[in-house]
């Protein structure tokens, strides 16, 4: 059972994500977008969406300076237990909260404004239940162990046990002990990264940090496309004239 | 000097009647779909008006285009990009629906399913957005030809640049027509928004368009344009906008709305300009600079050093040719009676427009006096100030110079030409105070007038060895005979599997063959045509019905 749930199981969660995103690409780039709804409402959007956004990127930054920084490491340079469980209680509650709020607000409006519900799918609405089934799942496990316990510390199991699958070495007796609410969570967060590939959230994968060193202005030549159709592949056409048209950018 | 090639449009305004088949066409043949109801390629203004959407030209509201910034560089109104990332979850300043219309039909089906009843059934109105019944309050021409008169012409941002004026003088109201599609800048802010790098400028024609498989939906092109002639798709989640037809430029077509516009007021044309000055150009300091700066990176194509350069630049032989043919060439520089729609947006727009000389007539004549007479027409477009400060806030950065010297030509070629239509002498003194010869005049008259189909689009087919590609299908597939495997274009999985033949070459040459001929579409077909006008339902005229396949008569 361990080795299903802590080996298989995510192992076939990653590989669906790869796998999907590349199919996804290949044969669906034209449905590789937001989706967004904003033309349809805005003034609800302006709120929701930004706080539900930097909030899931600060938990972005949290989980990987949690999940993938070792221990060892923070402690080389001075950070103790006791200080990083500080911060991370602190901050993670914070981003998980505005989260939390901004994908309320978020789906309040996407239930109550005629247009945005007219337009979503029930892809989104199953990719909605399990989006905010991960994002709970985790506040719970931090809220339970804090609250009521004296805090867990993650980084001694959950932490070696995600890198272990990286060195492809998977450790599933480090998530035996784990609390069921930490366990909860990364299963459910697997199921969310295996759905992701077939949802709309594979935009997050397209976020456009390249333009903060593109020319403003992109020049393309048709010479790739000629006419409307794609040229395929093994037929260049038949013997052609040297071209007199240099490639301009 | 980077030579570069670009496909531009004049419309002369003079000649639009507002009958908006351009909107209607352009419709037809790319916005008819579903997440586009409400978008409109190309669209017809009445100004003075709020324009479609309300009052895009408010860049202090919508904030599109470029601003200079102190430095003397240009950077997108809205932001630039580190601004744009971090307003990328909500854009501030994107229209809502509203601004545009919300798109709507009809109830028909209840016209034919209602009940029996006391009350004839009436077709409600239903939201395309919801399927909810609507109210119909706005559309993307509500105000046409100044319905609603001064409570929405009011609403005008270039009318509020010179309102004082306006509120004392609105009896002498003025209207003409604005047709509008997309500028196809040289410098367009849209491309510089986009997050994504899907807008691009093509390098062979400078047609702008948006790469739908790279458009991730960051919506932030839509406030980038100025002109707010791009759109968001709210199906499909891409944006979308005019593509200047590139299928039919391709194949030396105009585009659909220059083709069927009935007061063939547009022209269509290669512009050759430098694309190093571009920058420079676009970022000289005062606004009203913007026009003559604009003029001053195109490049003359007769200039020999300029061609010798655009062929250097990779432009074939033929496309400088028709560079030199181009009728826009002669309306930009040589006439000088085009002007650009908002240079002050610094975004380099290449539709340019012929302001109308006709609101100036129309008071003349109103109040009396001979509205073709030269000195008559040259006092007046100095005394109305209002056509005139309104067309500079359109079309110079509210410069009036340029606009009265566009009046001025208009003005003296319309009676200068009047006199020779009513057999008096040539006055070369009208021609010479606009700086003309009275051969420029009739040049100009002729390009303005009565230029035929091939004089008003002179467009460079895509190169000669695209050509060859392009009709790919019709001329490459060895398995295309009678009853081959390449027969009907089936695909892998079936007919009409695989991708399909471009429309464009299966139209090329029913279309040119159309409208070259001289006589019937299929010449010999006159014994199988019957006229169903002149017949009077009895018996069965020769040609009523094909002939049988059995060969036996008709009787």
């Amino acid at each position: 059972m361990n080795v299903l749930l802590w080996v298989v199981y995510p192992y076939l969660a990653i590989a669906v994500l790869v796998g999907g995103l590349i199919w996804r690409y290949r044969y669906d780039k034209f449905g590789w977008t937001t989706r967004s709804s904003q033309l349809y409402e805005s003034a609800v959007l302006r709120w929701g969406s930004p706080l539900f956004h930097f909030g899931v990127l600060m938990v972005l930054v949290g989980h990987i300076g949690g999940l993938l920084i070792p221990k060892s490491w923070t402690e080389a340079v001075g950070v103790t237990e006791h200080m990083y469980h500080l911060t991370a209680v602190f901050v993670g509650t914070v981003a998980g909260l505005c989260t939390l709020i901004g994908m309320a607000i978020l789906i309040a409006r996407r239930r109550l404004t005629g247009p945005v519900f007219a337009a979503t799918t029930k892809n989104d609405k199953a990719m909605y239940v399990v989006l905010a089934a991960v994002i709970v799942c985790g506040l719970w496990a931090t809220l339970k162990a804090n609250v009521a316990g004296d805090g867990y510390d993650y980084r001694e199991t959950v932490s070696p046990w995600f890198r272990s699958l990286f060195y492809l070495q998977p450790d599933p007796d480090l998530m035996a002990g784990v609390p069921t609410t930490f366990q909860t969570h990364v299963i459910v967060a697997f199921a969310l990264f295996a759905f992701w590939p077939f949802t709309r959230l594979v935009h997050a994968f397209s976020a456009p940090v390249g333009y903060l060193t593109r020319p403003y202005v992109v020049y393309r030549s048709r010479d790739t496309r000629p006419g409307l159709r794609p040229s395929r592949p093994g037929w260049e056409g038949p013997p052609t004239a040297p071209k007199t048209r240099a490639t301009r950018r | 000097m980077r030579v570069m090639a670009q496909m531009a449009m004049v419309m002369n305004l003079d000649k639009c009647i507002g009958c908006h088949t351009c909107s209607v066409t352009c419709k037809q043949a790319w916005t008819n779909r579903s997440g586009v109801e409400y978008v409109w390629f190309n669209n017809v203004e009445s100004r003075p008006g709020q324009g479609y959407p309300r009052t895009y030209q408010d860049q202090e509201k919508w904030q599109g285009g470029w601003v200079r910034t102190r430095a003397g560089r240009l950077k997108p109104r809205a932001g630039g990009r580190v601004k744009k990332l971090f307003s990328i979850f909500a854009n501030p300043k994107l229209p809502a629906m509203q601004d545009y219309y919300e798109p709507w039909t009809y109830d028909y089906e209840h016209l034919l399913t209602a009940p029996a009843g006391d009350d004839t059934p009436v077709a409600r109105p239903k939201s395309l957005l919801t399927g909810q019944d609507t109210k119909v309050t706005w559309s993307a021409n509500w105000d046409d030809s100044l319905a609603g008169g001064n409570e929405i012409a009011a609403g005008d941002p270039v009318l509020q640049q010179v309102s004082d004026r306006v509120k004392q003088e609105y009896e002498k109201s003025f209207l003409f027509f604005l047709p509008r599609i997309c500028e196809h800048c040289l410098n367009p802010s849209c491309a510089a928004s986009c997050p994504s790098g899907a807008i691009y400028k093509r390098a062979e024609d400078g047609i702008v368009l948006v790469d739908q498989d790279r458009c991730r939906g960051w919506r932030m092109c839509v406030t980038g344009c100025p002109y707010k002639k791009v759109y968001f798709n709210h199906r499909t989640g891409k944006a979308e906008k005019c593509t200047f037809c590139f299928p039919r430029i391709e194949i030396g077509q105009p585009t659909i709305c220059s083709e069927t516009c009935v007061g063939r007021l547009r022209y269509l044309g290669l512009m050759l300009y430098d694309a190093d000055a571009v920058q420079k150009a676009a970022s000289v300091k005062d606004d009203k600079d913007l026009y003559a700066a604009q003029r001053s990176v195109f490049l003359d194509p007769h200039d020999p050093q300029v061609a010798a350069a655009a062929s250097r630049a990779g432009i074939p032989d033929d496309w400088i040719e028709a560079a030199r043919r181009s009728p826009i060439w002669d309306l930009i520089m040589k006439y000088e009676v085009a002007l650009p729609l908002h240079p002050e947006y610094r975004t380099m727009p290449m539709v340019w427009y012929i302001p109308p000389l006709s609101p100036v007539v129309d008071v003349l004549r109103d109040t009396g006096h001979d509205g073709e007479d030269a000195h008559n027409l040259f006092g007046a477009v100095d005394a109305l100030r209002i056509p005139m400060e309104y067309l500079a806030g359109l079309f110079t950065a509210g410069d009036t110079e340029p606009v009265r010297g566009v009046l001025n030509r208009l003005a003296a070629m319309r009676s200068y030409q009047r006199r020779i239509n009513l057999g008096e002498e040539r006055d070369e003194t009208i021609a010479a105070a606009v700086g003309l010869t009275g051969q420029q005049m009739d040049d100009m008259y002729r390009l303005l007038a009565i230029a035929k189909y091939d004089e008003r689009y002179v467009i460079p087919a895509a190169h000669a060895e695209d050509a060859h590609k392009l009709e790919q299908m019709g001329t490459e597939c060895s398995l295309d005979f009678e009853g081959g495997p390449g027969m009907y274009q089936t695909g892998p999985f079936g007919e009409a599997s695989g991708t399909a033949a471009p429309v464009q070459v299966e139209t090329f040459h029913m279309l040119r063959d159309r409208q070259t001929a001289d006589g019937f579409t299929d010449p010999g077909d006159e014994p199988r045509r019957v006229n169903l006008l002149n017949w009077d339902g009895k018996g069965k005229p020769a040609g009523l019905f094909p002939p049988r396949k059995d060969g036996s008569a008709d009787e």
